[in-house]
């Protein structure tokens, strides 16, 4: 398989695995991906009153790239603002992981993720999707 | 007894390493000191040994078979004689009828054929096995017609190694003069193999599975009652027309002597398999949510194909790393789709996703089984941990019940 030493590093030391409390109100969730499909990825965010993301966790059933992909990205998101993690986009992911083209859905899956974890917690603090549209 | 050999084969149905003695006799065919000569040359002693040579590997070849050695045709490997045996019959037949049955588990050589023949005008009935792979033979019997030529029905199914009772469909196909195929690449040295009592007209085989070369197989076609095939490959008439082209010596030579071992060591070869599988799957049968893929009685011993639920199984090969297995999942092709054997067999997409396929041989040794089972272990429960489905079922959730946004 021709994965990168990065997919492969990320894959045997995946970071931030876990769990947060999906119901504590400064805790959003995004699980996206179907078992059919052959993954499903859980992420989530712990997010501050103003708007930093203090901790993420991920859980992910998936190939090397998918669980890789949301491995990065719980990297990528910690001590950002909502907004900054709002612009990560799924070809920063692949580009980083140097993911063959077979593997992009990953990423994008992983950009969907982000999205629905946003998504979350934004609904749990009342703000608006309007906002969220003009940010991105 | 203590040398293991990392990364471990576990890989045995996909292929086999040539067997040494196979190898040595191979080799002498090939040199300015050996029989390198063209079998099909009738004015020197270089084509005489060649020829020779040839001879006595199809001698051992129709010897496993229970066949005559005029009835056995050398082609390129199974996937050739699959399709010269299917096109071939079909289309020489087609004045009779131009209906094909045959089986959704069969090998893609198979299936492809019958897709190609669809796209000819033929019309091709798939039908569904049984859960556990076997081919119901009241279903099998209702999908025959007036103007069906040929069934095409695999012996050794080569992903959960299931074997179907060929004997039985033989009978229904012959007592209504219906051509009969069985592609039994993986039966070899695995199961016992008679074309007559089998009453079968046409035999797909190769020797890359059977510790021989790649790139050489066979195809039976039966005399008594004739079959015959539309040449696929024109030329100079080689193999009474049916397959036109150089006899390779040293491929043929292989076959023959791979054969031969494996009829001379199949029972106490597949005691010895059969030993060590049971070792692995009592290895793995104290897991939760596990599912053995396929019958486990009607079974070659080789075979052990698991799933291991809300594991993927991409993932899962990249975590056992030293050992070299294959899965379901078609994930690392270019297309997503999870095994189609496993879905015919009713297998939803999660447990197709989620299977492997470890298949034993001649060279796996006791101390191989006992380190893939510790290392497939542990590489299952550390995806597992990983897995938000493993979080779920452990919460008492019902994935069904659950919408996915599906991609």
């Amino acid at each position: 398989m021709a994965y990168s030493d990065k997919v492969l590093d990320h894959y045997e030391n995946p970071r931030n695995v876990g769990v947060l409390d999906k119901n504590d109100p400064n805790v959003g969730t995004g699980m996206v991906g179907a078992p059919a499909c052959g993954d499903v990825m859980r992420l989530q965010i712990k997010v501050s009153a103003d708007g930093v993301v203090e901790d993420a966790k991920f859980k992910t059933y998936g190939c090397g790239s998918a669980i890789a992909s949301s491995s990065l990205v719980t990297e990528m998101m910690k001590g950002k603002t909502l907004e900054e993690v709002g612009q990560i986009r799924n070809k920063h992911i692949a580009d980083e992981l140097a993911l063959p083209p077979v593997k992009i859905h990953c990423s994008v899956l992983a950009e969907d993720a982000i999205a629905a974890a946003i998504a979350d917690i934004k609904a749990k603090r009342g703000e608006t999707d309007k906002e969220a549209a003009v940010a991105s | 007894m203590s040398s293991l050999n990392i990364p471990i084969y576990m890989d045995y149905s996909a292929t086999t390493p040539v067997d040494e003695r196979v190898a040595a006799k191979m080799a002498e065919c090939l040199t300015n000191q050996g029989h390198f000569g063209n079998p099909a040359s009738r004015s020197h002693p270089f084509g005489w040994n060649a020829d020779e040579l040839v001879e006595q590997a199809r001698d051992n070849v129709a010897n496993l078979l229970g066949a005559n050695s005029k009835e056995i045709v050398w082609t390129s490997g199974a996937t050739e004689s699959d399709n010269l045996a299917i096109k071939g019959a079909a289309r020489f037949n087609i004045k009779k009828g131009k209906h094909i049955v045959t089986l959704k588990t069969e090998h893609k050589a198979v299936l492809d054929t019958c897709r190609q023949l669809e796209r000819e005008g033929f019309e091709v009935t798939y039908l569904d096995p049984l859960e556990n792979g076997l081919l119901d033979l009241e279903v099998f019997k209702a999908a025959l017609r007036e103007d069906t030529t040929v069934v095409s029905i695999m012996h050794v199914n080569n992903e959960i190694g299931v074997i179907q009772d060929i004997a039985a469909i033989g009978k229904i196909t012959r007592e209504r003069g219906i051509i009969f195929h069985v592609d039994a690449a993986q039966s070899p040295g695995k199961v016992v193999i008679d074309v007559n009592e089998m009453n079968v007209d046409l035999m797909s085989l190769c020797a890359h599975k059977v510790y021989g070369p790649k790139g050489i197989g066979a195809l039976y076609v039966r005399r008594k009652p004739r079959v015959r095939l539309e040449a696929q490959i024109h030329g100079g008439g080689h193999e009474r027309g049916m397959r036109s082209g150089t006899l390779p010596t040293h491929q043929c030579v292989g076959m023959g002597e791979s054969f031969r071992i494996a009829q001379e060591e199949m029972a106490s070869e597949n005691e010895r398999m059969r030993v060590l599988r049971d070792r692995l799957w009592n290895g793995f049968s104290d897991m939760e949510e596990i599912y053995l893929n396929g019958d486990l009685e009607q079974r070659i011993p080789g075979n052990l194909n698991v799933s291991f639920n809300f594991v993927e199984g991409e993932s899962l090969i990249m975590s056992m790393k030293d050992i070299a297995v294959s899965s379901g999942s078609a994930c690392t092709s270019a297309s997503l789709e999870p095994s189609y054997v496993l879905r015919a067999i009713g297998r939803n997409d999660e447990l197709a996703h989620s299977s492997i396929r470890f298949t034993i041989g001649r060279f796996t040794t006791e101390e191989e089984v006992d380190f893939t089972i510790k290392q497939t272990r542990q590489a299952v429960e550390k995806l597992r941990d990983l897995s938000p489905l493993w979080d779920m079922h452990n919460e008492g959730i019902d994935m069904d019940s659950v919408e996915w946004a599906a991609h």
